[in-house]
């Protein structure tokens, strides 16, 4: 699995090489084993999903992915380098951006306004120049401010750019995280189910959001989805995880055939 | 005349007036489109140099004198350039609705036989994708928005952007050609090729000439005093006769700057930061606006409401007056500059009209309510009466003589009659030149002396000269008793209620007239809301009994104003429903201009027509609908049938008309 050569999708996009390698991963809460010795790696522009029942440890992954959780064992290698333990807003500023299974967006504020924080590992002068708002920080400010237009353009939500996130439906806020999270730039996206809650007109406009990422900007993508069809439907490959263990790994193709995956999915008989 | 041949003032096309512009006053702005949340603009000289590059691009491609280029896409500058490089370059642009689905624009594209298709996004190029293999004649497309579209195969595939920089480079070896064509470009030229929509049988391509687009913005533009500093907002679908006019014909002829919306979505914010002084709107817009400052005067506090009710009553009184120059007492302009600083400026200014000069509406009767509404706050809106085959113009309203009632006076250089059967006829300078491959219809349409008929039935009123348009002249019929049917007089007068958003009445060769009822969902869920009615779907909230109720209400209070008119009271609605879906352009019920196909809804929903005319209280039915995908589901409902009641007049059969 070392290969930095990548693969064809069955599409037809060139897959990169390792961007993130999770190395016998395990994470405990006291006595409780949330993720048990998992092993997967993330290649540069795949879309890559994790999926799994209830209480699989999905989550967590991604907490550890993005330093939220430090691992109990085990390593990440990250662009070809072992992450030390990290802040989570350090992890942000080495291009790792992510949404939240609940909106944490800031409700009273504007639409512009949520996304432009996600410029702010971006910005680098002080409160104190941001607050006289001259020089440099403003010239900070309008290229950062054109780069959250372009986003705001590319999820074609320029008609709320200025409504109070609060005031927004469900369907529009998870847009305007992605839109937040895609500020950011980032070379990974993480996405914690994007679709949870949502009608299948919404659903199909968030696939065609995350594909168009994945395919104008070449971000690489992982995300937790419960939607099967969805998940089929949008991911290159697939990490199948029930118990803090991992059952399957493949193409989703690969994932539907596995029995492990249809036991852990449908149940046995004991 | 040496001089038409000329064109006027020696501007023989589009392409002429350009280069004017860019002399007489390159850095003042031609085009501004929002982008990126900013207002960009492009002066005349740079929409010059640029439009020079894409029909040098175009030339590259081979483009023959004679093709027709399509362009589909919502209003951006790029594609009102566009449009004007296929004039440069000697071949014909054509228009399209971009919210057409690909089975319409197959037809369109089929008929006309583009060669080249200018396609706004992802979107519409997907669409002429589909359908590419059934025309014969097509052979590439050029697209503006590259998102989404970069591994798509581009062997006959474009980026707009690279097109204009291999025009530009090729400025050197294909220049002299360019000139060439330009000059050989003459007042009798196509100009470009505008489908109608078709409320019967296919579309049809209207032919407009030079002579006729340049003709008709000049009279048009001294008409209404345009000047160059004015601005429009361009947000009507570009394949309309009176965009076309506004913003290319009158805006090229006097130099205004012709603003684009950043979204359709945005288009209200859009229109507020602009603040045009010149706008057009079809009457359903400035219904959908009224609605909305009503529902907000409902939500606002008492003080507020009372502010608002006070000075409203009084601007009604006195507004109208002002705006015609008549007198008006000096204590009643005092209270109305109050009104204007307390509520009618920041009205004006929140609705984006602070600076509109001139405003029109067309296309479809207006409610007096809402047209006195608008000019009692001090907007100077009028109506005029148009259509493609005119260049738009047929008649229009001098400031001073505005009523909501005529469509006013021939505008200059038409000439106006009316034959025994009471359609209207006019000749002009804009009158179109045939329908592209069918002499058959222009035969029928436009005589040997240049006559063409409307299709419209009306008459000019002998005091004051203005005309009045009854109804479709195919539409206005006979009842079984002899008596007049004008089913769009009716309509409209329920339209004007704002619960109702459609109504379509039927009674031809019946002893009686019946109605279907589309409600506003804006206006019945707040008034909904209000009342605590819960309701979970359009469907839910159309049967509810107490809508159904209010919807009668409206019903007998229409029949009672009916039944004034000696002519018509015969059309009095005896029974009506209210439709459990909205009437839709996408499952062909509305043309793409939103008006009432009544022939195929009365097929759709044979059913319920003849539910209406037999006597059961409720009839169940099944409706097919398209999504905007263009997939297909069904609905079904029980619909419930009110009858309404009506005042008893004496049927006077129609013998008088005849």
């Amino acid at each position: 699995m070392k290969d930095t050569e990548g693969y064809v999708t069955a599409d037809g996009r060139q897959i990169g090489g390792v961007l993130m390698e999770m190395q016998n991963i395990t994470l405990r809460f006291g006595g409780v084993v949330a993720i048990n010795n998992i092993s997967f790696d993330i290649r540069e522009g795949e879309i890559r999903a994790i999926i799994g029942p209830n209480g699989a440890g999905k989550s967590s992954m991604l907490n550890i992915i993005s330093g939220f959780y430090t691992p109990s064992e085990g390593q990440l290698i990250y662009k070809g380098s072992p992450r030390p333990q990290m802040k989570p807003y350090e992890v942000a500023r080495m291009g790792v951006a992510r949404t939240f299974q609940n909106i944490a967006l800031f409700e009273g504020m504007t639409v512009l306004d949520n996304v432009m924080t996600g410029r702010l590992t971006h910005m680098k002068s002080g409160i104190l120049s941001q607050a006289v708002w001259w020089g440099k920080a403003r010239d900070e400010e309008l290229a950062n401010r054109e780069v959250v237009e372009k986003v705001i353009d590319f999820l074609e939500i320029q008609n709320i750019r200025k409504t109070p996130v609060g005031r927004l439906p469900y369907g529009l806020k998870k847009r305007v995280e992605l839109a937040r999270a895609l500020a950011a730039e980032p070379s990974l996206l993480l996405l914690d189910e994007p679709m949870a809650g949502m009608n299948v007109e919404e659903k199909e406009d968030m696939s065609r959001f995350i594909l168009d990422v994945n395919d104008e900007f070449g971000t690489t993508i992982a995300l937790i989805e419960h939607d099967m069809g969805v998940v089929m439907d949008l991911s290159d490959r697939v990490v199948v995880m029930d118990y803090g263990k991992k059952i399957g790994d493949g193409t989703p193709d690969e994932v539907r055939n596995n029995q492990d995956v249809i036991d852990a999915y449908l149940g046995v008989a004991h | 005349m040496s001089t038409s041949l000329k064109g006027a003032e020696g501007l023989r096309s589009i392409p002429d007036l350009l280069r004017r512009n860019k002399q007489a006053f390159g850095s003042a702005p031609a085009y501004r489109e929002k982008e990126f949340g900013i207002w960009q603009t492009w002066s005349w000289s740079e929409t010059a140099d640029e439009i020079e590059a894409v029909a040098l691009g175009l030339l590259e491609f081979g483009v023959n004198e004679g093709d027709f280029i399509a362009v589909i896409g919502r209003n951006r500058p790029q594609l009102y350039g566009a449009m004007v490089a296929a004039q440069m370059v000697g071949a014909i642009p054509v228009p399209l609705y971009q919210d057409a689905v690909a089975e319409e624009m197959a037809y369109v594209l089929d008929h006309c036989g583009a060669r080249f298709v200018f396609a706004e996004d992802q979107e519409q190029v997907d669409k002429v994708i589909d359908i590419q293999d059934r025309l014969p004649g097509f052979e590439r497309m050029i697209y503006l928005d590259p998102r989404g579209l970069r591994k798509y195969d581009h062997s006959a595939l474009n980026k707009y952007d690279d097109v204009v920089a291999s025009g530009r480079a090729a400025r050197g070896t294909l220049g002299a050609e360019l000139e060439r064509r330009i000059a050989a470009l003459d007042y009798d030229t196509t100009c470009v090729m505008l489908y109608t929509s078709g409320t019967t049988g296919k579309p049809k391509g209207v032919v407009l000439s030079n002579r006729n687009i340049i003709e008709t913005a000049k009279a048009s533009s001294e008409f209404d005093g345009l000047r160059q500093t004015d601005s429009v907002l361009a947000y009507l679908p570009m394949a309309w006769v009176g965009d076309f006019i506004f913003s290319i014909g009158q805006a090229y002829w006097t130099g205004f700057c012709v603003n684009c919306p950043e979204s359709a979505d945005t288009m209200m914010t859009d229109l507020r930061e602009i603040a045009p002084s010149y706008y057009f709107a079809p009457p359903r817009v400035f219904e959908n606006q009224l609605t909305q400052i009503m529902i907000r005067m409902e939500d606002a506090g008492p003080f507020k409401r009372r502010m608002f009710k006070y000075f409203m009553d009084h601007a009604r009184k006195v507004g109208p007056k002002i705006l015609d120059g008549e007198s008006v007492g000096l204590m009643d302009r005092l209270k109305y500059a109050l009104g204007e600083f307390m509520v009618y400026g920041p009205l004006k200014n929140a609705l984006g009209f602070s600076n509109v000069r001139v405003g029109y509406t067309a296309g479809e009767a207006i409610g007096p309510e809402i047209f006195d509404f608008y000019r009692s706050l001090g907007i100077n809106l009028k109506q005029l009466y148009g259509q493609t085959e005119a260049s738009v113009f047929i008649t229009q309203q001098p400031d001073g003589e505005v009523r909501s009632d005529t469509v006013g006076v021939p505008s200059p250089g038409v000439e106006i009659r009316i034959n025994e059967n009471g359609e209207v006829f006019y000749r002009s300078a804009g009158v179109f030149v045939e329908y592209y491959k069918n002499a058959e219809s222009t035969a029928d349409t436009k005589d040997a002396e240049g006559w063409v008929a409307t299709g419209d039935a009306g008459f000019i009123e002998e005091d004051t000269g203005h005309l009045r348009i009854i109804d479709r002249a195919k539409d206005v019929g006979k009842m079984a008793s002899g008596a007049l049917f004008a089913p769009k007089y009716v309509e409209n007068k329920l339209k004007f209620y704002p619960n109702i958003l459609e109504a379509v009445v039927f009674g031809a060769g019946q002893d009686r007239c019946c109605a279907f009822i589309n409600i506003d969902l804006t206006a019945v869920g707040n008034w909904a809301e209000r009342n605590n009615i819960a309701y979970a779907s359009y469907q839910e909230l159309a049967g509810h009994p107490k809508v159904l109720d209010m919807i009668q209400s409206h019903v007998e209070e229409v029949n009672a104003s009916v039944a004034q008119d000696d002519m018509l009271s015969a059309c009095q609605v005896h029974r009506f429903l209210v439709l459990h879906k909205e009437l839709d352009a996408d499952d062909g019920e509305l043309t793409r201009t939103r008006k009432v196909r009544r022939k195929i809804i009365g097929e759709k929903f044979e059913d319920l027509v003849n539910a209406l005319y037999g006597g059961a209280d409720s009839i169940y039915t099944e409706t097919e609908v398209t999504y905007e995908d263009g997939r297909k589901g069904k609905i079904t409902a029980t619909l419930s049938i009110r009858d309404a009641t009506v005042v008893p007049v004496e049927i006077k059969p129609l013998e008088a008309a005849e």
